[in-house]
Parts: structure tokens; sequence; C-alpha cells
């Protein structure tokens, strides 16, 4: 009997490994079905919902298979009429938009003005819970559908009115010329009847109107995407489809990736820095991104909020080593940050390279004078806040606090405050529980100074964690929005970070580049200044 | 006998209370999940209060724990942050896990005892100093490092296996990580197998059996073998639950997404309810074990009695 259990487990075993050699080896996992690729992914943290993704990985699947009003152009960053006609205004507070005509979700259900107004409505009304719900903050009567405190008092904004079946009309608030810009982001995109008819029965297969349709998902493994035939833009996709496969670990994507089992890595792991080149050779690509990191202070705690402490802070500023930390540290995947915007905006668009000037050069000299001057560090150290969870920010924590240390010749100048989860390190932030400096980032909704400057330093604005509060920055953003010349805009925005220099309201580190590795079999890879890949132009084969 | 199982599954009742109840204050001490929800951008407050609501996170700790109990018993393990129920997150993930499992047990009962019965019979030869060399170095080697190098070798440098698991991972595509998994286990096995072995070889049951001429496979295997597995029964009893629960590292090498992982992003998204929920579980699998081995005692060895 037991000598019989033996053999039964011995054979177990063997089939068992005749089946692992049998599906190894051949490394033909990623070419399975044609000119459909393979890429990583990572599980969405919220359910898919355009309103309701605000984190990359949603993101790349919501810019797949639906197209909005506009798109961002993947090199310049520029905002392009997709299925808009013509967005007009004459006070940058009424807008009049006109759908084009010919677009249909892949359903065969026609999109038009109602398909934005409901989708918008939907987006903003607080009894959805939808995360990105300030997205539509700007549109009259959203104080209405979502307010800050008490029940809805409306379904709809009254902002929003639909006149004909391709036009709407959008009144704002406060007038803001940049509007039409914002409209490329994924929030803003049109849903069919179907996401409002059976909501559940939407969430488990989404359907939009974009190059891609989404062929099959099962949560937490896999996403397959097939190109939709008859997407009726003009950015239709070159490859059959996309297969995004989730993984426990962006290490073990890349050994896939070396494997020949996957094609696209659009995340290469910091280990892997040092062998990327020599891996992939051309086949990669780092480029910047659209995201800034910044240290942050908290102006709430009187410390940091008195007189001469602008000095203090412009000290640390110069008391870190940036081009050596990002060539040390990041592999030049980072570029060290000489203003509070990024360069993915572009000259034009608001980027201005050493706005920052001499308080961004690494000058151990000038920074122990300035912070003597400044009165000293408060309490005689500074401690930086972080999450020690995700994104290894520990290691440049550790270099920054080196490079002040070294320059202040103080061991005990700066240590590093780690905060085991993401959720804790936000939930400190966000209460105002931090006493130092502590680690802030930004990833841009979409390409425009106004989202670098406003939501991070306006009084009470959203992601002003730090309290950070100054009449002038204020009104200069209040006129740069109202502002009708694009051009003159920029320039308001850029006299609102002149202030936001002066007073050293953050500590601009540097900006953030997105990277990508790729199979032989692709070609045409490029990533968009939300530092995702842009799947439909890439070819296979 | 019977009684014993009663006994022993009314004794489950407050460790299966008291464990559950010390992870939901844990998971809770940790602040508030819903900051960490919006990303780098706070949540505007109304949105955050409502989201409170709906996951009942504006209720005091021990409201919060009685109704999720209360829940619990009814088969509801709640909803993740993504909108999954938690019971089809686990409807996916243990399968895969138990298989892994199934995987790496096999591979300490088969190698480990086996290595073990071999070296414990030829105590101080070289095979002995060569398995016990081996195992220290199991031992002393972390599993990532193992997982990673034969993932480097095996995967990618010589091309016999996948480096990663697919989402379905069959049995065939977890035999590597389920060797990198039990390797540590393993080691222990051989040498818990070893020693216990290389005891009762002198036992008189042995020297009366040998004696009275039984063939020396049949020594080996009835007598020695039975008596001695007793610890190792309880060892790798134990090491199920361990296995399960502790295949963090192994799965996240192999892309597998199993128990592990879950509990993992569970922690690091502060996912309370898929926390609790895959804990829970454990916690059963633990005990379930655990009163298993003692059994199995009772099989192994007829003079172990329970009242």
């Amino acid at each position: 009997m037991r000598g019989a259990t033996h053999v039964r487990w011995a054979a177990c075993a063997m089939a068992v490994a005749l089946a692992a050699t049998a599906c190894g080896g051949g490394g033909d996992g990623a070419g399975a079905g044609g000119a459909v690729l393979s890429a990583s992914w990572t599980d969405p943290q919220n359910p898919l919902e355009p309103a309701n993704t605000n984190e990359v990985q949603g993101g790349k699947v919501l810019n797949m298979i639906f197209r909005g009003l506009k798109q961002y152009d993947p090199k310049t960053g520029e905002a392009e009429d997709v299925l808009a006609e013509k967005i007009e205004t004459t006070d940058s507070q009424n807008y009049t938009v006109t759908v084009k005509d010919g677009w249909t979700f892949s359903n065969g259900e026609k999109v038009t003005a109602k398909s934005f107004v409901d989708a918008w409505n939907y987006g903003a009304s607080l009894k959805n819970n939808q995360k990105n719900a300030y997205f539509f903050g700007y549109i009259d009567g959203y104080d209405q559908v979502h307010p800050a405190k008490g029940e809805q008092r409306a379904e709809t904004m009254s902002g929003l009115k639909v006149t004909g079946e391709r036009t709407f009309t959008v009144r704002l608030s406060q007038k803001f010329s940049s509007f039409p810009d914002t409209l490329g982001y994924n929030a803003f995109v049109p849903l069919p009847r179907a996401f409002f008819d059976d909501h559940a029965a939407w969430l488990a297969k989404p359907v939009g109107n974009g190059p891609y349709t989404v062929q099959s998902y099962t949560k937490g493994s896999e996403m397959r995407l097939a190109r939709w035939d008859a997407y009726p833009g003009e950015d239709a996709a070159r490859n059959d489809g996309v297969t995004l496969k989730v993984y426990t670990d962006n290490n073990t994507a890349y050994t896939d990736l070396m494997a020949g089992n996957l094609d696209l890595v659009d995340d290469v792991p910091a280990q892997q820095l040092k062998n990327v080149r020599a891996d992939l050779g051309d086949r990669y690509l780092n480029t910047p991104a659209g995201i800034i990191q910044t240290l942050a202070f908290p102006f709430y705690d009187k410390k940091w909020n008195r007189p001469g402490s602008d000095k203090v802070r412009k000290g640390l500023s110069r008391a870190i080593d940036r081009e050596q930390i990002t060539e040390t540290i990041f592999q030049k995947t980072r570029t060290p940050a000489t203003d509070w915007t990024s360069p993915v905006l572009g000259a034009e668009g608001g980027y201005r390279e050493g706005l920052c000037g001499q308080w961004c050069d690494y000058d151990p000299a000038a920074a122990r004078k300035l912070i003597e001057e400044g009165g000293g560090l408060p309490g005689g150290q500074v401690k930086i806040t972080y999450n020690a969870d995700t994104g290894s920010h520990k290691l440049w924590v550790d270099a920054v606090c080196n490079s002040i240390n070294n320059a202040l010749d103080n061991d005990r100048a700066c240590v590093g405050n780690p905060i085991g989860t993401f959720a804790d390190f936000r939930s400190k932030s966000t209460t105002q529980k931090l006493s130092g400096p502590f680690r802030a980032g930004w990833q841009m909704d979409y390409p425009l100074p106004q989202n670098f400057l406003q939501p991070l330093y306006y009084t009470n604005a959203s992601s002003n964690d730090g309290k950070w509060s100054n009449e002038e920055f204020d009104r200069l953003v209040d006129q740069a929005n109202a502002e009708t010349d694009v051009a003159k805009a920029v320039e308001t925005f850029q006299e609102a970070e002149k202030v936001v220099r002066d007073h050293m309201a953050a500590i601009p580190l540097w900006y953030q580049n997105g990277s990508a590795g790729w199979s032989e079999r692709l070609s045409n890879v490029a990533l968009n200044p939300f530092s995702v890949p842009v799947y439909e132009q890439i070819k296979v084969g | 006998m019977g009684q014993y199982v009663v006994r022993r599954l009314l004794q489950m009742v407050p460790v299966f209370i008291g464990a559950t109840l010390l992870i939901f204050l844990m998971v809770n001490v940790m602040g508030d999940p819903v900051a960490g929800l919006c990303g780098d951008r706070q949540c505007d407050p109304a949105t955050a209060a409502r989201l409170r609501k709906e996951f009942g996170l504006d209720q005091p700790v021990w409201q919060q724990y009685l109704t999720y109990m209360g829940n619990v018993f009814t088969g509801d393990f709640g909803t993740a942050f993504n909108g999954q129920e938690v019971t089809e997150l686990m409807s996916t993930a243990f399968p895969v896990t138990i298989r892994l499992t199934i995987v790496a047990i096999v591979f300490e009962i088969l190698i480990g005892i086996t290595l073990g019965v071999l070296t414990g019979l030829r105590r101080g030869r070289p095979v002995d100093t060569g398995v016990l060399l081996t195992t220290l170095v199991v031992i002393s080697v972390p599993t990532f490092v193992t997982g990673l190098l034969l993932q480097l070798l095996l995967g990618v440098e010589w091309g016999w296996i996948r480096p990663s698991v697919s989402p379905a991972a069959p049995f065939g595509e977890l035999i590597v990580p389920g060797l990198v998994l039990a390797s540590v286990s393993l080691a222990y096995v051989t040498r818990l197998t070893r020693t216990s072995i290389a005891e009762n070889r002198r036992s008189d049951y042995v020297r009366t059996a040998i004696a009275k001429g039984l063939p020396r496979r049949r020594v080996i295997t009835r007598h020695l073998l039975r008596n001695s597995l007793i610890p190792v029964v309880t060892f790798i009893g134990a090491d199920i639950g361990f296995l399960m629960g502790g295949a963090i590292v192994t799965e996240r090498i192999f892309n597998i997404h199993g128990v592990g992982f879950q509990l993992y992003q569970g922690i690091l998204r502060q996912n309370t309810q898929t926390v609790v929920g895959f804990v829970t579980v454990l916690v059963l699998v633990f005990l379930l074990c655990n009163l298993v081995v003692d059994l199995l005692y009772a099989v192994l060895d007829p003079r172990i009695r329970y009242a």
C-alpha cells in the first residue's frame, strides 16, 4: 500500500517534469497570434472608469480604448483635436463644443454631444465616488453635484447643456483660457449608454471608442486588446493587438523580456539600469516625462514659516548635488531640475530652463552661509520624510541627506524619516502631521504649466500639502488663467513660478524620465509625455 | 478519537477569533487607507468621506470587526478597493498557491525524506558529509538568491523553463518555483530525518526486527522509517501553512499571482478587507494542518492515544 503510493508520487513528479520541459525552452509565448505584442502591466488600483482612474496603469488602458475631444501629441505634448471639430469661446468662460461626425463606440453606438455631457456629469457626481471628480471643478454647478460637505443638491451640472446632436455648451465658474487644452485628459472621454445601463458588465469588459477594443479582461492577470478595424480616427493601430500581462515585479518582466517571452517593458527596474544598454542596445528608450520630484515643506509649522526661513530652504537647495545623485543613483534616468515644471512642456509651453538659477546650483559654501543667515536648521536637524514601500525613495533620500551633511560639514544635519506605507505617508502629509521636509512628486495630468503650479502652490489647492500660501502667486495664477492669449498666459505663469522660486516654496530635485525596453520583434516604439508607450504606433515583425 | 477531534475543533474558535482580531487591529493601526487611494493628490474630502463610509471605515474599530466577522460567517469577505470581491481574489489566488504548495511539499517528502534516510543509514560516509554540506549551503543562502539564480540560468541563459509563470499556473510551470520554495524546508526535512533515523537505528525494536530475520527493506520502511517520521511529519504539517502564507518572495520572483502576492499587495495598498480575509483563511489552514498532524501521530505510532 505504502509502496504503491510512493510509486504514484514518483510518476506524478515525472509527468510534471516532462510537462515542464515541454512548455519551456520555446520562448514563443510572445509570438502567438500574429502581430499581437505583449507588454508588462500592473493591476489598476481602482475600478477602471475614466473619471476614477488616477494612476498610470489604468490610464494606459483608457488611452488605448478611448479617444476624447483632444489628444496630446506623443512628441510635442501639444493638445490636438480628435473628436472636437471646434471648441469656441469669446470670453474664456463660455465654450461651445462641436463633436466630429462619423465617430461611434466599438459597439456601434454613435458618439454624440450627449455621450460627453452624460459622462462628465457622471464623473462629477458625488454619489459615484469618482476619484478624479475634481477635473470637472471648473464647470458651473460642480459645487451642487459635488459639495464639499453634505448631500448632493443636483443631479447634473448647470454649466453643461446639450444644444444639438453634435454640439454642447460649457459654462465655467471662472475664466480659464487653457480649459480646452485640459480636455485631452482621460476623465473627459465620452461614455456609451452601455456604461450607464449595465455598469457591472461594462466594468468587466469596458467598451470605448479608441483604436483598440477589450477582447478579454481577467482581473489581476491579463487584458487582451484587439485592434478595432472600424476605428474612424487617424491614429488606427499599426499592430493587431496588445496583451497586457500583469507582473508581480518589474524585475520579472525584464527577465521575461530577456528570455523572449515578453515584447515590451515600460518600466525598466532600477537594478537593471546598469546592464540595460548592454542587454538591449538601441531597443531601450529613456526620455523625460511630465514628472518632477520636489521636497515640500510644512508651512503650517511655525519653524518653517518664520522670517528668514526661505534662506534656510534656499540653503538646503544649494546643498544638494543634483548632478551627482542623478548620475550615480539614477544612472541618468532623471535630469536635475532647474525649474518647477517639466521639459516636456517645451519652451513655448511654459518650461523655462534655469528659472531656478543659482538656487539650484550646488555650492556648499553658499549653502552654509544661507542657512546660517536664515537662523540655522529648525531644531538643528532636518528630517526628510518619505514612504519606504515603493519607488525606492530611500536611496535618493539618503543620498540627498549625505549631500546636505557633507555640504554643511555636519553628520547630523539631515536624516531620512521613512514611513511604512504610501497610504500612511499620504495620510500624514495630507493632515499636516509632518514636522520637516517631505518628498513630493507630481505627475502632470495634462501638459500645461497651470497643472504644475496651481494644484501644488495655490492657497488651499488640492495637492498643496505643505499649505504654502502667497497672495501674489495666487493673483498671478488667476490672471494667467483669465488670459485669452496663450503666450501671455504662459508668461504670467512663469511670473508666478518666480514667486515660488523667490520663496523656495518647494525644492525642485529632478525631472523623471520614462523608460522602455522592447524585443527585436518591435519597432517604432515611443513614449508619450506621460511616459506611457504609444501602443497604437508600435509595429510588430 | 472522535471526542478528541471535536475538542480540537472547539479549541480552534478562540484561536481563530484572536488571530483575526489581532490582524484587524494591526492593519487599522497603519492609518487611513483612503489617503493612499488618490495617489499623490489629496482625495477631495467629500469623496474621501463617502469612500470611508462605503468601506465602513468611519465606524469604531470594534464595530468594524464585529460587522466583518458577521459577514465572514455568511461567506462575505468584503470588497477590495479595486472593486473586486475578496472571495473572487481568493478563488483565483488560493488554487495557484495550493498547487505551488503541493509541488513544494512533494519535493520535501520525496527528496527530503529519501536523502534523510540515505544519510541516516550511512552516517559519517562521504554521502552523508556531502548531503550535510549541501543542506547547510541551501539553508544559508536566502530564497531570493536561489530563485533569481535559477530563473536566470534555467529561464534566460539555457531557456529550459519560462522565467515567469503564466496566469493559469499549471503544475508544469510550478516545478522550479516549487523547488525554490521548498529548498530551505527540504534541507531541514533531510537533516531532521537523518538525525531521527540515525537515533532509532540503534533502538531495541530495530535490533529485534533484524534479529527476526526480516528483509532489510522491510526493517527500514516498516519499523525504522515509520517511527522516525513523527518529528518530520510535525515539521511538514506546520510547513504547509508557512509555505502558503510565506511564498511571497518566490511568488514575486516567478510572477505567480498567489496568496503571498495578494497579501503583499493588500498590505502595500493598505486594503483591510484583502489582508484580513486572506489571513483569516490562512489561520484556518494552519489550524487544520495542525489537527491533521496530531491525528497522523496516532496512525504512525499506535502507542500515542488520545483520550
